[in-house]
């Protein structure tokens, strides 16, 4: 093929294994449009919000902000939370709280270091407030 | 909105069928209990089944249609039936009334069985829920479908100040309702108290505010307004329809405290022409208790964050100021995996003036289904002879 700008962007068409590749890292990546600028996730091939393609990668970093939470009580193991954060950058996802279960709200930060391992997830802990 | 202005009052519910419900035991298949809905619908209809021409079904395999029109030896020439879940069959009469009123087809049938408890008995609960190529949300461990709605109580509940004692109100008219009807799984009383005080399923949310696991099927046939005439019994027409979905997954939910049923009721209330005061009696998917609050805010039976306070204290119990879930709901009376077909089952039985909890004077029955996360809703406006 010939014609092809050879600076353009590359359109990811394999975005999850780009998401996880990052996750592995440590790096909390997401997708902003160049169309309307919206931040979105999960990561697709397309804008969510306007359809467009033309797309690119960011890494977050890390802020958000409890928007919901819920706690099971497994029979066989130790009880965990749920929560949805509300992410700095724009976004929303689902995500465990590590330690204490917070209350809608409550500032809390991406934990890299325990989100990365054989089965990446990204995990946040409560923000600690440096004062 | 043109086209669907044009489906009022032009196809008309003329047969309901309920298979047994509840602990059937693990002998009583899924398509059976379809099976026996379906010869119950067909002769409240005076039909023959033959005159199917238009099938939407679930009986839970990959390609329910093609099974249940085989085990029941129909030929139809239409086949539907988008999986959208629990709202599916809403969805299903929604989209069986337009292929009717548009000539292609002259009669549906609508039916699902489904032997929910016996496999739960058999298998166990799964805690999944997701079924993505790849979830965003499956390392989580949400317990499907519990911590879905959890998270929407407990924002609606942080937002509104909706309280703990509120949102069991709505399970506690449940059973209230369901004392009055005796084919209803569960008629033990409870109180507020026993509900907040249960097993924890998923915070807030405890057992007593998640719908029942029964078995059971359904079935409704549906034609055209005109063939209706000639048929036993008293037609419960569609006076409007209207659907909407905006997600799957819960974290993908714009906003936790408004479904998409916002649009969907809108979509139906403007089709038939009506206002919410205009609905002598609703039924709404109650897979959970706050799914009540939530439906009653968005199709705008009481303002956006007041929905605790229009449940509370007897408020759509027996008696109270507008019944809902007359049944008993999935919360009392049964929830066999979906129970879509269930809310227009009885939504047709009080047009008719035939429900076991009649409500007197019954013109316009509201049936708004639920399907996925509070993701797919689907709302119907079903109307007596009247309302035409």
């Amino acid at each position: 093929m010939t014609g092809e700008p050879t600076d353009a962007p590359a359109w990811d068409l394999t975005p999850t294994a780009t998401y996880v590749e990052g996750l592995r890292r440590g790096l909390l990546r997401f997708l902003r449009c160049d169309a309307c600028a919206r931040a979105f996730f999960y990561p697709r091939v397309l804008c969510p919000n306007c359809g467009s393609a033309a797309l690119h990668w960011e890494e977050s970093r890390g802020g958000g902000v409890v928007y919901s939470v819920t706690e099971v009580f497994p029979k066989d193991a130790e009880p965990y939370n749920i929560c949805l954060v509300d992410v700095q950058e724009g976004f929303r996802m689902a995500t465990t709280v590590l330690g204490a279960t917070p209350a809608i709200g409550t500032p809390v930060r991406f934990d890299a270091e325990s989100s990365v391992g054989d089965e990446p997830r990204p995990v946040f802990a409560i923000e600690e407030r440096a004062s | 909105m043109s086209a669907g202005a044009s489906l009022r009052g032009k196809v008309a519910v003329v047969g309901i069928g309920e298979s047994d419900i509840g602990d059937l035991g693990p002998d009583r298949l899924s398509i059976d209990l379809l099976g026996q809905a379906t010869v119950e619908a067909l002769a409240d209809a005076g039909l023959a089944k033959d005159s199917i021409d238009g099938l939407w079904s679930n009986v839970g395999t990959t390609m329910s249609n093609l099974d249940v029109a085989e085990y029941l030896g129909l030929r139809p020439r239409y086949s539907g039936g988008a999986m959208v879940g629990g709202s599916s069959f809403v969805s299903h009469l929604y989209h069986a009334a337009v292929a009717i009123a548009s000539g292609e087809i002259e009669t549906a049938l609508i039916a699902y069985g489904s032997a929910s408890r016996a496999a739960r008995s058999r298998l166990g609960f799964r805690r999944s829920g997701v079924s993505e190529e790849y979830s965003y949300e499956g390392p989580f461990k949400l317990m499907a479908p519990a911590s879905q709605y959890a998270l929407a109580a407990a924002r609606h509940m942080y937002e509104f100040g909706t309280t703990r004692e509120q949102i069991a109100d709505v399970a506690v008219a449940s059973r209230q309702w369901a004392a009055l009807n005796p084919r209803a799984f569960t008629k033990k009383p409870l109180t507020r108290e026993d509900v907040i005080t249960s097993r924890i399923m998923s915070t807030p949310l405890t057992v007593r505010d998640c719908c029942l696991v029964t078995d059971g099927g359904a079935a409704l046939v549906l034609t055209s307004a005109e063939r209706a005439k000639d048929l036993p019994r008293p037609p419960a027409y569609v006076l409007g329809a209207g659907e909407a979905h905006w997600h799957r997954q819960i974290s993908q939910m714009p906003d936790l405290t408004t479904t998409a049923a916002v649009d969907s009721g809108a979509r139906a209330f403007a089709m038939a022409g009506l206002a919410p005061g205009d609905v002598d009696v609703v039924q709404l998917y109650d897979a959970f208790t706050i799914n009540a609050i939530l439906f009653l805010e968005d199709l705008g039976f009481c303002a956006k964050g007041e929905g605790g306070a229009f449940v509370a204290d007897g408020g759509i119990a027996p008696g109270g100021h507008l019944p809902v879930n007359t049944n008993g709901g999935g919360i009392s009376y049964t929830h066999p995996g979906m129970y879509g077909l269930f809310l227009m089952t009885e939504a047709v039985r009080q047009v008719r003036g035939e429900a076991p909890a009649q409500v007197p004077g019954v013109d316009v029955a509201l049936a708004h289904g639920n399907g996925g996360y509070l993701s797919s809703q689907v709302t119907a406006l079903f109307g007596s002879q009247a309302t035409l």
